[in-house]
């Protein structure tokens, strides 16, 4: 069938500055370049051209342009150049569009609608660079109370306290397997976790002996195709998570095609190589918070109540009363991810459409958990859509407690979300599991990028707090009044619990 | 100090009294007992050498030999709860009754065998290890099994099972008898091998409606060497006769593709 879809950007190569070097042929892994010997010239396919922008960033003559193909439709506002390329392909191929990285639509973000607070005259500001700013973070279940006793002059805690999380920064990596990224990506995560005292995740694909000894700093997931789920496993990580969803895609599992699970991979997962690694929609042990409360408690039993146990949903629309369930259950931390959290392979259509925004969640998680008087019990953790350090204090300022970050962290070591993830071919070495295109991430320099990346932030939002007059990051959790809406209706600020900018 | 003494140690006050050596075999009462507390006592027991364990008045208590990894064996009397041997590396588990839902979740290594019937899920996710039960078994049994390297999981039914058996299923083996069925009477179970895309299901005689993503067929030499060695454990297990669970015909379910939905994408 001839293909009616046009390529949907052009290579430009500037001729008088190629100097045919090849870096570009050898750089792509979408064949897109390619050099004809008769003619002594390098060619491109722009058909084949994912706009990732490998061959610009390496053409050492600075030779090509990557640009979005001219040749566009009719403007039409309901029929766009995506809807038409959608519909051409699925009446080409009749399959379901899958697509990498989380939501690119606009209409979703709040983080730009909401605005900080400063101190001026009546309460002064801080300044970071002088005057020590907590920001250190405990996750996991709180006591009702604390009781203390005096021994020797010296203060005893007398409350058994259950097992915690601490993060020196509130920022964690989310939960991305090995599989859907690549070793070597996993690695620099876990030693960038490590080297800030924050923690990575090990996603559903099981947890690379390798990687055993950044234990201290990892949290392994328990989800719906229990892939690499064992004794050794549960006890090397600090927490275990039990994923329900993922915000990029609420409600449907995941399918890593056979031809990505490697022998190493298949190791890992504890699967034959090659073979399909299916993880089914649901949990088939949960259909229901009891259900929840089973597995939770059968993770605290395997590991005889020595770590926390966190339970990571998708926002959707009922996700405060679901959270209130998940905390009655005996969560330890609550993970939400939310309409624009990312993923390495989803139906675009599901991507795009299903969930609810993060900030709408965690507002709504945190009002209804002190409503009900049990926000101490479990830790709230948002994800999906934190682009910068003013999301995270926005974040938290709504209520949680930390955040997770994957795309961000993705971009710090070469990613530009060209949303190809479920290739397996990513041209910068991150979502592949292809041995020869991993090299392209040196552990130890993505490592350092992400922990610097991590530092910057950290320091960002010590400077956000300290404008605030707020000097340790309790102060700022839930703390909405350091937040005002701009561009916002009356239902929406009162859902985000924020008034009004000028109010 | 002796190794009993040990254990003894690590047991609170509390449990105590619910404590009885035998001839080298330790007894527990387990009455009232929570599955916390069990546990412990079959955690504090098992890492001091014991060999031997009986439970008894075991009554739905969950996650009962999770978290131990030592060749140990233990018999329970009574109904444990769901997630009998969750996560589970290495004990054997004899029932001496019923086992409720998810038993053997995730197991790694170990056996159990149940001498009534076992609940839904049965078998969940488990990668190693061997599941016999004499009865019945309930809703989506042997879901999403797997098999690692010389770990083959094998499951074995001398009664009947419920819809979705065999979902998801990755790897392993489960053999279904049927032995109460009535001559040309079919299992129940709907939906056999939904999504099953590894591992093999063996019936004896015709009992099962497979899902359309599977194929029946005749058994081979080899498949039938799985079978009698799987017979002859359940009939000593059971004390079931040999020869006559043998004097039938078996056959295979298979999964129809290796990559059930490798064609839904584009």
């Amino acid at each position: 069938m001839k293909t009616y879809l046009l390529p949907e950007y052009i290579v430009e190569r500037d001729a008088e500055r190629c100097i045919r070097c090849k870096v570009c042929v050898n750089q792509c892994t979408y064949d897109t370049h390619y050099y004809d010997a008769e003619d002594d010239v390098i060619r491109s396919r722009d058909e084949n051209c994912v706009n990732c922008q490998r061959c610009v960033t390496f053409c050492p003559t600075h030779a090509i342009t990557i640009r979005k193909n001219p040749n566009a439709y009719r403007e039409n506002s309901n029929w766009t150049w995506e809807t038409f390329r959608d519909i051409k392909k699925q009446s080409e191929t009749s399959g379901v569009i899958l697509t990498g990285m989380g939501c690119d639509k606009p209409h979703f973000t709040y983080w730009d609608r909401l605005l900080l607070n400063a101190s001026q005259v009546t309460n002064p500001s801080i300044d970071p660079l002088r005057e020590p700013m907590e920001i250190r973070t405990y996750l996991g279940a709180k006591p009702d109370a604390l009781e203390m006793e005096l021994e020797n002059g010296d203060v005893v805690l007398k409350t058994q306290l259950t097992p915690q999380l601490c993060l020196e920064t509130p920022i964690m990596f989310s939960a991305m397997s090995y599989g859907a990224i690549s070793l070597n990506v996993q690695e620099a995560l876990a030693r960038a976790a490590t080297e800030c005292g924050t923690y990575f995740n090990s996603g559903e694909g099981g947890l690379h002996k390798s990687l055993y000894k950044y234990g201290s700093h990892a949290i392994v997931q328990v989800a719906s195709g229990r892939f690499g789920v064992h004794p050794e496993y549960l006890d090397v990580a600090t927490a275990v998570e039990i994923k329900i969803g993922q915000g990029a895609k609420p409600g449907i599992g995941g399918h890593l095609p056979g031809e990505k699970v490697t022998e190493d991979v298949a190791r890992v997962r504890m699967i034959p190589p090659g073979t399909d690694a299916l993880s089914p929609a649901p949990q088939h042990d949960i259909y229901s918070i009891e259900d929840l409360r089973q597995l939770i408690y059968a993770i605290k039993e395997a590991t005889n109540y020595t770590k926390p146990v966190s339970v990571k949903i998708a926002a959707v629309h009922n996700s405060a009363a679901i959270a209130s369930g998940m905390v009655r259950a005996g969560a330890d931390i609550i993970a939400l991810d939310g309409v624009r959290g990312a993923t390495g392979a989803a139906p675009k259509v599901i991507r795009d459409n299903v969930g609810i925004p993060i900030e709408l969640a965690i507002a709504q998680v945190d009002q209804r958990l002190r409503e009900e008087g049990i926000r101490n019990k479990a830790s709230i953790v948002a994800a999906g859509g934190i682009r910068s350090s003013a999301d995270v204090v926005k974040a938290i300022a709504l209520g949680a407690d930390a955040v997770s970050i994957a795309t961000a962290a993705l971009v710090a070591i070469g990613c530009t979300i060209c949303q190809r993830c479920y290739t397996g071919k990513c041209p910068w070495g991150i979502a592949t599991s292809d041995p020869w295109i991993s090299k392209r991430v040196n552990p130890e320099i993505a490592s350092e990028r992400l922990a610097n990346l991590l530092r910057a932030w950290s320091f960002e939002i010590k400077e956000m707090m300290g404008g605030m007059g707020i000097n340790a990051i309790e102060s700022l959790r839930g703390n909405r009044l350091a937040l005002r809406g701009v561009g916002l209706t009356d239902t929406e600020l009162k859902i985000l619990g924020v008034k009004m900018a000028g109010e | 100090m002796l190794e009993e003494e040990k254990a003894i140690a690590e047991i609170s006050a509390k449990l105590l009294p619910r404590l009885k050596v035998e001839k080298n075999v330790w007894k527990i009462d387990a009455e009232g007992l929570h599955y916390r507390e069990l546990n412990s006592l079959l955690r504090a027991i098992s890492r001091n050498g014991a060999e031997r364990i009986e439970a008894h008045n075991v009554c739905g208590q969950r996650y009962v030999g999770t978290d131990l990894d030592a060749a140990i064996q233990i018999d329970i009397y009574g109904t444990p709860g769901n997630d009998l041997g969750a996560f589970m590396n290495g004990p054997t588990i004899v029932v001496h009754g019923n086992a409720q839902d998810g038993c053997g979740n995730t197991m790694n290594e170990g056996q159990i065998i149940v001498h009534g019937n076992a609940g839904d899920i049965t078998g969940h996710s488990v990668r190693g290890g061997k599941i016999f039960v004499r009865g019945n078994v309930g809703y989506r049994v042997g879901i999403h099994m797997k098999e690692f390297q010389n770990k083959t999981p094998q499951l074995v039914i001398g009664g009947t099972a419920q819809d979705f058996l065999g979902e998801y299923m990755a790897g392993g083996v489960i053999l279904i008898l049927g032995l109460d069925l009535q001559e040309g009477e079919f299992c129940k179970a709907r939906f056999v091998g939904t999504g099953m895309h590894g591992g093999v299901i063996y019936e004896r005689g015709n009992i099962l409606k497979p899902s359309k993503e599977t194929n029946v067929m005749q058994v081979g030499k080899r498949d039938l060497r799985v079978i009698e060695s799987l017979v002859k454990e359940f009939c000593k297990h059971f004390g079931a006769d040999y020869n006559a669970i043998m004097n039938a015909k078996f056959h295979k379910i298979v999964p129809a593709s290796k990559r059930p939905y490798g064609k839904l994408y584009s």
